[in-house]
């Protein structure tokens, strides 16, 4: 179905905007412009051509289209910025166009207001630690941000600790600044991640794939061994097994588990059972 | 991921100095190779074969930072001896077009470090080059594709030394229009505006192989 779409658009090499409806998880590559739906026919609302009324559900997307990572609005219409899959996720409540975004394979992580991250502390100064979070520079956490700290209680946090924390100012702009606690000021999880245990680096798209909703790797894992495990939106896992062997079992599968296909990684995981 | 393809276009006469024809030799690349870089590709053009990896955006000293976009680096490494003038300025000629085609702005005051190995040479280096530069810089995120070709001296080595003249094109992807152009040696007018409308024929043939190779990338996931 995507197909048949795809194979006229690519002589041209994507030399003219395409509708984003038809090239929904194709691949795109950076340049190429994208109609969002209420601009594939005529020249919108005040042109010259007539467009019949619309009296179905597709009309009520006219709405607020929010443009998601690896696209940029150029004038009305989509530029992509970055190659990968392009995705679409329909509205939830039914107001607005729904988001559009590309899904792009990396490994440098970008910090995100919001996203939760594993950091490891560089450098204790004054009444902020300084926060190593795979990004351009190093997030800055204040010591009061942790679950019932104050200034007589200070955390016990040593150069060298792993911290789970969530950003709180993550823009281009300016340094990142994360914390320990959420709004209302529970520790929800978050700290210092305690003794012993593994940490390792993937891809970004793999934790996103771990992360999701319906993703089997993470139920079939807990079924092989008990387990500790803390992921982190810029690409590290922490991972704590009953030995280190398990351990590193754990974080072995978990490295390979991108390129697998779910036949592969079943067999594995069968032949780790019986063992 | 490798992809290998082999491309004749339509006038697939062998250039002789004087006729500049279109004939493009067997390409391969092959992405995400190496573990430690941020993104890293190869690619292969005959028997020229260059490797490139990328950092960023990463962390970058106060002296060289820009306040508002990305610090680019080129950092381009021959096959045997120390980096000279020449490797001096083509790394500045790649910067210079690398900067006009990657989103800067959506960085500023960090680094992006490209690192060129030319693993062998025969000729096509230039035209090499590029492609490695255009895979892997996407994941920074670019306005356009920017793709080189390299007339009158694609045929080898032997061939490149005795071309009257060599010129090396990149252009974009959305319109074929020219970024960037380096030549050398002698040649009129209408030979150029002929390399030019060759090189961008040629493109076609390369950005469709981007894609496959892209599409290819992306079809596990």
């Amino acid at each position: 179905m995507a197909e048949a779409a795809g194979v006229p658009a690519e002589s041209l090499a994507g030399c003219r905007a395409r509708a984003a409806r038809t090239v929904l998880d194709q691949v795109v590559l950076p340049g190429e412009e994208l109609l969002l739906p209420d601009q594939e026919d005529g020249d919108g609302p005040g042109g010259a051509g007539e467009r019949p009324l619309r009296l179905n559900a597709a009309a009520r997307s006219r709405g607020r289209v929010v443009c998601g990572p690896g696209l940029r609005r150029c004038g009305d219409r989509l530029l992509v910025t970055k190659c990968g899959r392009l995705r679409h996720k329909e509205p939830g409540s039914g107001s607005g166009g729904g988001v559009y975004w590309v899904d792009s394979q990396q490994k440098r992580y970008v910090p995100v207001k919001g996203d939760h991250v594993i950091g490891i502390v560089t450098a204790k100064s004054g009444d902020i630690f300084k926060v190593d979070v795979g990004g351009s520079e190093p997030a800055s956490l204040s010591y009061l941000a942790f679950e019932g700290a104050t200034k007589r209680n200070r955390p016990n946090v040593q150069v060298g600790d792993l911290i789970y924390g969530q950003f709180v100012v993550a823009n281009k702009d300016m340094e990142p600044e994360m914390v320990c606690i959420d709004s209302c000021g529970r520790a929800n999880g978050m700290g210092v991640i305690g003794q012993d245990g593994l940490l390792f680096k993937v891809t970004l798209g793999l934790i996103r794939k771990l992360l999701a909703p319906d993703c089997e790797i993470l139920q079939e894992v807990g079924k092989l061994y008990p387990l500790e495990i803390v992921f982190g939106m810029n690409g590290r896992i922490w991972v704590k097994a009953k030995t280190i062997q398990q351990t590193l079992i754990l974080a072995n599968i978990l490295e390979a588990c991108e390129h697998m296909t779910a036949d592969q990684r079943k067999q594995i995981f069968s032949r780790l059972a019986e063992s | 991921m490798q992809t290998e393809s082999k491309i004749r276009a339509d006038s697939g006469t062998e250039p002789g100095p004087r006729v500049p024809g279109c004939s493009l030799r067997h390409f391969a690349c092959e992405q995400n190779l190496l573990s430690r870089p941020d993104g890293s590709a190869s690619f292969l053009q005959g028997d020229t074969s260059v490797l490139a990896g990328v950092y960023g955006p990463a962390e970058v000293k106060i002296s060289k930072e820009i306040f508002n976009k990305a610090t680019l680096e080129v950092i381009l490494r021959p096959k045997t001896g120390l980096p000279g003038v020449a490797e001096k300025s083509r790394e500045r000629l790649i910067r210079n077009t690398c900067e006009a085609v990657v989103l800067g702005a959506l960085h500023p005051r960090t680094s992006i470090t490209v690192v060129l190995q030319v693993v062998s040479d025969a000729g096509s280096l230039c035209g090499c080059v590029w492609p490695c530069v255009g895979q892997i810089t996407s994941q920074m995120g670019e306005e356009e594709h920017c793709e080189p070709t390299s007339q009158m001296g694609d045929n080898g080595g032997s061939v490149a030394e005795e071309a009257r003249a060599v010129l090396t094109f990149a252009l974009d992807s959305v319109e074929r229009k020219l970024l960037m152009s380096t030549t050398k040696g002698l040649y009129s007018d209408t030979e150029l505006q002929q390399c030019l409308a060759a090189a961008q024929t040629a493109s076609t043939h390369v950005f469709r192989f981007y894609r496959e190779s892209l599409q290819r990338r992306y079809s596990k996931s």
